[in-house]
């Protein structure tokens, strides 16, 4: 690992006027991706202000119809949060088999959300149960926020506050991990509200996204036999050697089914 | 960059100066000298250098020793009563030959403890092999381990540790 100047700002204003003045600083939150980047000096930044003094950031709020989960708020407390399991389920079952329990009691949801990993989990539930993403300058809607590989509608010196999920009719996320890194070779998030069905797929290609056809057939009939004849494009999935596109695409049909499922269940 | 760190290791106030860079796992091993926490794979993986940062699990080669600042910090050093009497968990795995080569029983040792106290001393065997997820041994075949961790959730819940 290179060296760099290390901060723990204790105000959110202060973490951001650091990320502000400094040409290659970068913000930590977790550090569960950030560190091993720079252990394999894949990241060179000349600062790094972790995020981890920012009590503010931390923490779940039940507001109206919302589960509010502050962008510091690690997996491990949103997969026992008894908030969030009564709310929406999936999303306590998703932090729940997130890496390994030691990553999930360092990794943070604003974190993974920002970082935008294309097998990350958490992508999967902020697109499908169309969520806000609220920054220190402003709010995102999920459609639009995740950008491609890595990339995110963020702006320089923008940090993730929190994250507002609405709750929802049925939800249910499924993914076939790898069996070595817990990274989702294909994760499959479904979600069932008043305004419709909207289903999203990480793992299988560069960016989170959603699947229209089996929005559309879910929407008349919320069933896995509703989507069983969908085929999903191999072209422009990954292929590594984990698994081929063509894999990936089969596995996209395969989970989205079981999802859907352990949503009517 | 240097900064001095100061944290609590084993109940015993620490203090040394680090590079930013300086894993906890480092400070651990070659500033303290505390060898008991082992570095298997270096990239979050094996949880051979597993350690408890304010009561949690964690994996001491993923974090900054800086971040450990102000923590209390718990190693395989001082989970035992005193040098005669081992740890509930430690004893289990001794009786149950939970350990072969020895190198990842740290980390196990470390990740047992917390889970157990997590699941309120009720745990089965599904359970704890989920739970194991993060710690890798090449030896055992993992069913030891396990026959140890399901041992030991009572051994601790009566001995109050």
């Amino acid at each position: 690992m290179y060296d760099f100047t290390y901060h723990r700002p204790k105000t959110l204003a202060d973490a951001v006027n650091l990320l502000k003045g400094k040409d290659e600083a970068r913000p930590m939150s977790g550090g569960m991706t950030l560190i091993p980047t720079l252990k394999q000096r894949l990241a060179r930044p000349s600062d790094v202000i972790d995020l981890g003094g920012l009590k503010e950031l931390a923490g779940i709020k039940v507001e109206g119809n919302n589960v509010v989960i502050g962008g510091m708020t690690r997996h491990a407390d949103v997969a026992s949060s008894a908030d969030v399991k009564a709310a929406i389920p999936a999303l306590a079952h998703l932090a729940g088999h997130i890496g390994d329990p030691q990553v999930r009691n360092r990794g943070t949801i604003g974190g993974s959300v920002a970082n935008n990993d294309p097998a990350a989990d958490y992508p999967a539930a902020v697109l499908a149960l169309g969520a806000t993403v609220t920054t220190n300058t402003g709010k995102h809607a999920a459609d639009g926020f995740f950008k491609g590989l890595f990339e995110t509608a963020l702006g320089e010196g923008e940090l993730i506050t929190s994250i507002s999920f609405p709750k929802v009719e049925k939800a249910a996320y499924m993914k076939f991990p790898n069996p070595a890194s817990r990274y989702a070779m294909v994760g499959v998030f479904v979600a069932k509200s008043a305004s419709g069905v909207r289903v999203a797929v990480t793992g299988a290609g560069s960016c989170v996204f959603r699947v229209k056809a089996m929005e559309d057939a879910l929407a008349k009939d919320f069933s896995s036999a509703a989507i069983k004849d969908i085929k999903i494009p191999a072209d422009g999935l990954n292929s590594d050697i984990h698994g081929s596109a063509e894999y990936r695409a089969h596995l996209v049909g395969v989970m989205a089914r079981r999802a859907v499922d352990a949503a009517n269940k | 960059m240097t900064i001095n760190v100061a944290m609590t290791v084993n109940g015993k106030a620490v203090s040394g100066k680090v590079e930013a860079r300086t894993l906890l796992v480092q400070f651990l091993r070659e500033h303290l000298g505390m060898t008991g926490t082992h570095v298997g794979c270096d990239t979050s993986q094996c949880g051979a250098c597993v350690v408890h940062v304010d009561g949690k699990s964690i994996k001491s080669c993923t974090l900054l020793a800086v971040q450990a600042e102000g923590t209390k910090v718990l190693t395989i050093e001082g989970v035992a009563e005193s040098a005669e009497k081992l740890h509930p968990m430690q004893e289990a795995f001794r009786e149950n030959h939970a350990l072969q080569c020895g190198f990842c029983t740290p980390g196990m040792v470390m990740s047992a403890i917390d889970m157990v106290k997590r699941h309120n001393y009720q745990l089965d065997e599904t359970t704890v092999r989920r739970e194991l997820e993060g710690n890798l041994c090449r030896c055992t075949g993992y069913h030891n381990i396990v026959k140890a961790i399901l041992a030991a959730a009572p051994a601790m819940k009566s001995a109050g540790v």
